[in-house]
């Protein structure tokens, strides 16, 4: 235990178990970005996939709609502490766009419009641990909270669920992407905290 | 420690082993209850110390769960779990010589100051030494503005001008009524197009967003624009 301050009782906890350590509960959806917010039209919207060879997998807005559409709830937890438990989500899966893709690499990187990137492991994205959504509670993802699309991680820290998606690029070795390189961590686990360096 | 305004207080900490912060960083507080309860939150420092020492300013949020204890609850001498200073890109960099454009919202103004204090305790010989510095800060009321007489005071310097926004109450015999922030107020306010300079927007979601829309519609490029925003919890649905 760390240092105790007598006086400080903390809100009564409502001792959910779904909650990881030192993460308080919201109601509402509080907004993390590193500068303004991008809009981008579907029209101009495309998705990504390029792997070690070069070769580039591609969807257009539409294209990418036409794809199996999964519904998903899902918590998610903010590095500056706040998680949000049982969000609905509407997207693509990344087992779907990976399956015509062929790579030997165990890391990507996301790419955003705008410029934003973050990396996570090959394996933290398939087995329906992954998607890219472009609906949140029923409704069309704001730019705000990374709309058209956003990649959605949920079990890492939300700063690895990129806003703005545009495509994944696949890597030999995990690269530091935009928050890794500014003192967060490769990782991310919420449940070991793995806030920081 | 001392109290800021009404709801906020600076609390001065030592973090055995520090030597001096980034201007723009944060810390992560982490307060334990007697039964081991913990609770971690965000807070920019606002001061810029060579050494151990570092300030931070605290609003007490109505329903906060750390901020009220950190307003009243902590006394000179107790100890806290102290995580940082962290961060290195809402940071000022001496070494940058452009012009910087601060816009405040609010308690946003704190990572702010440390860049405003860091500005005017460069080394002469630092690019960013005679950088043109503004601020534009939105606040509530003269009475809920922080760092006023010290602020008055930098402003005296050629290479820093601030202007208040007051969104409730305007000061006593002021000619402008109290106002919100709107589009032609920020295009006179801050440093032009030409001047390419250096963005850092601190505040609630809603005021960084909207503001950092204005400056995109306006002509300055976004990759110029660093936003934070403060207090987390923007009704932003």
């Amino acid at each position: 235990m760390g240092i105790v301050s007598p006086g400080f009782f903390g809100r009564r906890r409502q001792g959910d178990p779904a909650l990881p350590p030192g993460q308080y509960l919201t109601e509402s959806f509080p907004v993390l970005s590193a500068g303004p917010t991008p809009r981008i039209a579907p029209d101009e919207w495309e998705f990504t996939i390029t792997t070690e060879t070069g070769q580039v997998h591609r969807w257009s807005w539409d294209e990418f709609l036409a794809l199996k559409q999964d519904d998903v709830t899902q918590d998610i937890h903010c590095v500056t502490s706040w998680s949000k438990l049982g969000t609905s989500w509407r997207g693509v899966s990344l087992d779907t766009l990976f399956e015509s893709v062929e790579s030997d690499c165990e890391f990507t990187m996301a790419h955003s419009y705008g410029g934003y990137t973050t990396n996570v492991p090959l394996d933290d994205l398939l087995d329906g641990k992954a998607w890219i959504a472009h609906e949140f509670d029923g409704e069309a993802l704001e730019p705000a909270h990374g709309g058209p699309a956003r990649l959605l991680v949920p079990h890492l820290y939300f700063w690895k669920s990129a806003k703005w998606v545009r495509g994944l690029e696949m890597l030999r070795q995990d690269e530091p992407g935009f928050w890794e390189s500014n003192g967060y961590h490769m990782y991310g686990d919420p449940w070991r905290e793995e806030r920081y360096w | 420690m001392s109290q800021e305004t009404r709801t906020a207080r600076t609390l001065r900490l030592r973090l055995p082993g520090l030597t001096g912060h980034r201007a723009g960083q944060h810390v992560d507080v982490r307060l334990t209850a007697p039964d081991g309860y913990t609770a971690v939150r965000s807070y920019s420092v606002a001061s810029a110390l060579p050494g151990d020492e570092l300030e931070l300013t605290v609003e007490e949020l109505s329903d906060g769960e750390v901020s009220p204890y950190l307003v009243h609850g902590v006394s000179v001498g107790d100890q806290l779990e102290v995580r940082g200073p962290v961060g290195g890109w809402f940071v000022w960099d001496p070494a940058d010589p452009s012009p910087v454009q601060l816009i405040a919202g609010g308690s946003g103004v704190v990572p702010l100051m440390a860049m405003i204090r860091a500005h005017a305790a460069t080394a002469p010989a630092s690019p960013g030494a005679t950088a043109e510095f503004r601020l534009l800060y939105s606040v509530r009321s003269p009475e809920a503005s922080y760092y006023g007489a010290e602020l008055d005071e930098l402003a005296t310097s050629a290479l820093l001008t601030v202007t208040h926004v007051y969104t409730r109450e305007a000061p006593a015999g002021s000619v402008v009524p109290p106002r919100r922030l709107d589009a032609a107020t920020l295009s006179i306010a801050v440093l032009p197009v030409s001047a390419n300079p250096a963005f850092f927007i601190c505040g609630a979601t809603a005021f960084v967003e909207t503001v950092a829309d204005w400056l995109v519609q306006a002509g300055y490029p976004a990759d110029r624009i660093k936003t934070e925003r403060y207090g987390g919890m923007g009704s932003t649905p």
